[in-house]
C-alpha cells in the first residue's frame, strides 16, 4: 500500500543515518548509560564485582553484541558505523517481521471468536 | 534505560515478568477487538520505528547517554495497548540479537519502556489536548507527552536499580546485584532524562504529529482514539 511504503521509506532513512547515535556519543566523551555497565567498569567503580551480578551477567550471549560484529567492537569507526547501520537493517526485518506476526495471530484469533 | 542481566536480583525481575503477562494479554485482547485490518501493519512499523530510535544516543549531562523511544507517538497513533506490543517486539529484539537490555530483564524493560511510558505520556498528551485543540496545539501536547512519558519510565527505571541494594546486600556490606541506592540511582537517571533525552523524545513526538498531520499520512493518527485507546 503507498501509504505504507512511505513510513517504511522514512525508517530505511532512520537506519541509514544511525551512526549518528554512535558518533555523537563518542564525540562529547560520553560512557555508557547509566545503570548498563559491565561488569568490569562497575568493577573500577566500586571497588568490587558484585556476586549475583558476576553471576547472571553472562547468563545470554547476543549474536550481535551491541550492534557490533562479535569480536568485532574495537574495530575503526567505520567498520563500526557499517556495523551499525546492519544492525539497523537487521532490526528493522526482526522487529517487522515480529510484528507481522504478531498482528497476524491477533488477528487470526479474531476470526476464531466468530466461528 | 535497558537494565541489562545481572542488576536486579531474581524476585524484582520475576515480579516484573508476572506484572507484565496479564498486561500483554489485555493489550492482544484490545488489540484483537478493536485493531482494523486496514491499519495492522502499523503495529510492525512501530516495532521497527522504536527499534531504531533507541539507537541514537545522545550524551547526556554527567558524562553519560540517554535516548528516545518513540514510544508517545506511536500510543498516540495506535493507542497505548497497541504501543505496548509493538516496543515489547522492539526491546526483545533488542536483548535478543543485541545484548541491549538482558534477558532476566526483558520483564521489567518492558514494564518500564513498553507500559509506562506510553500510557503515561498518553494520559498527558490526552488531557492537554482537549486544551489545545488546534493543529499546533496538537503538536504541544504530544511532545510534552513525550518528555513526561520518557521522564516516567526513567523513574521507575531509578526505582528497580534503586530497591536492589535494599533487598540483596550480603553479610559484608556488598551489594549482590545494581549497587547504588535510591538516593544516586534517582538523580543520576532523572537529570539527563529531565533535561536532554526527555527534550530529544519531546521534539521527537511533537514535530513528527505536527509534521505528519499535515502530510499524507495524516490518517496515521486520526482514528486511533477510537480503535485501540484505553
Amino acid at each position: 500500500m503507498r501509504d505504507y511504503r512511505r513510513l517504511w521509506i522514512g525508517l530505511v532513512i532512520l537506519a541509514l543515518v544511525s551512526p549518528i547515535g554512535l558518533y555523537l556519543p563518542e564525540l562529547m566523551r560520553a560512557g555508557a548509560a547509566w545503570g548498563e555497565w559491565g561488569v568490569d567498569e562497575i568493577k573500577q567503580m566500586i571497588g568490587y564485582a558484585p556476586a549475583g551480578m558476576e553471576r547472571h551477567a553472562e547468563v545470554w550471549k547476543a549474536p550481535i553484541p551491541d550492534y557490533a560484529l562479535p569480536g568485532r567492537e574495537q574495530a575503526s569507526p567505520s567498520h563500526l558505523s557499517l556495523a551499525y547501520v546492519l544492525s539497523a537493517f537487521v532490526g528493522i526485518a526482526a522487529c517487522g517481521g515480529g510484528g507481522y506476526l504478531l498482528t497476524r495471530w491477533v488477528i487470526a484469533g479474531r476470526g476464531k471468536r466468530r466461528a | 534505560m535497558h537494565i541489562p542481566d545481572g542488576y536486579l536480583g531474581p524476585p524484582t525481575y520475576l515480579a516484573a515478568y508476572a506484572a507484565c503477562a496479564p498486561l500483554w494479554a489485555i493489550a492482544a485482547r484490545r488489540l484483537r477487538e478493536r485493531l482494523s485490518a486496514r491499519r495492522a501493519p502499523l503495529l510492525a512499523i512501530s516495532a521497527a520505528f522504536s527499534f531504531l530510535v533507541m539507537m541514537f544516543n545522545v550524551p547526556l549531562p554527567g558524562g553519560t547517554t540517554g535516548h528516545a523511544v518513540g514510544g508517545v507517538l506511536i500510543a498516540i497513533a495506535v493507542g497505548p495497548w497497541g504501543a505496548m506490543l509493538s516496543i515489547t517486539i522492539a526491546l526483545a529484539i533488542q536483548a535478543l540479537l543485541f545484548g541491549d537490555g538482558g534477558i532476566t530483564a526483558i520483564g521489567a524493560n518492558c514494564l518500564n519502556i513498553a507500559f509506562v511510558m506510553p500510557f503515561t505520556g498518553y494520559g498527558a498528551y490526552s488531557l492537554l489536548s482537549r486544551l489545545l485543540s488546534s493543529e499546533k496545539g496538537k503538536a504541544v501536547a504530544a511532545g510534552i507527552g513525550g518528555w513526561v512519558g520518557l521522564n516516567c519510565a526513567a523513574f521507575t527505571t531509578a526505582l528497580m536499580f534503586g530497591i536492589q541494594p535494599l533487598l540483596h546486600t550480603g553479610a559484608d556490606g556488598r551489594a549482590l546485584y545494581a549497587p547504588y541506592p535510591l538516593s544516586v540511582a534517582i538523580p543520576a537517571m532523572m537529570l539527563g532524562h529531565l533535561t536532554l533525552a526527555g527534550t530529544v523524545e519531546g521534539l521527537i513526538t511533537g514535530l513528527a504529529v505536527y509534521f505528519l498531520r499535515r502530510s499524507q499520512s495524516a490518517w496515521v493518527f486520526r482514528p486511533a482514539a477510537e480503535e485501540t485507546g484505553p
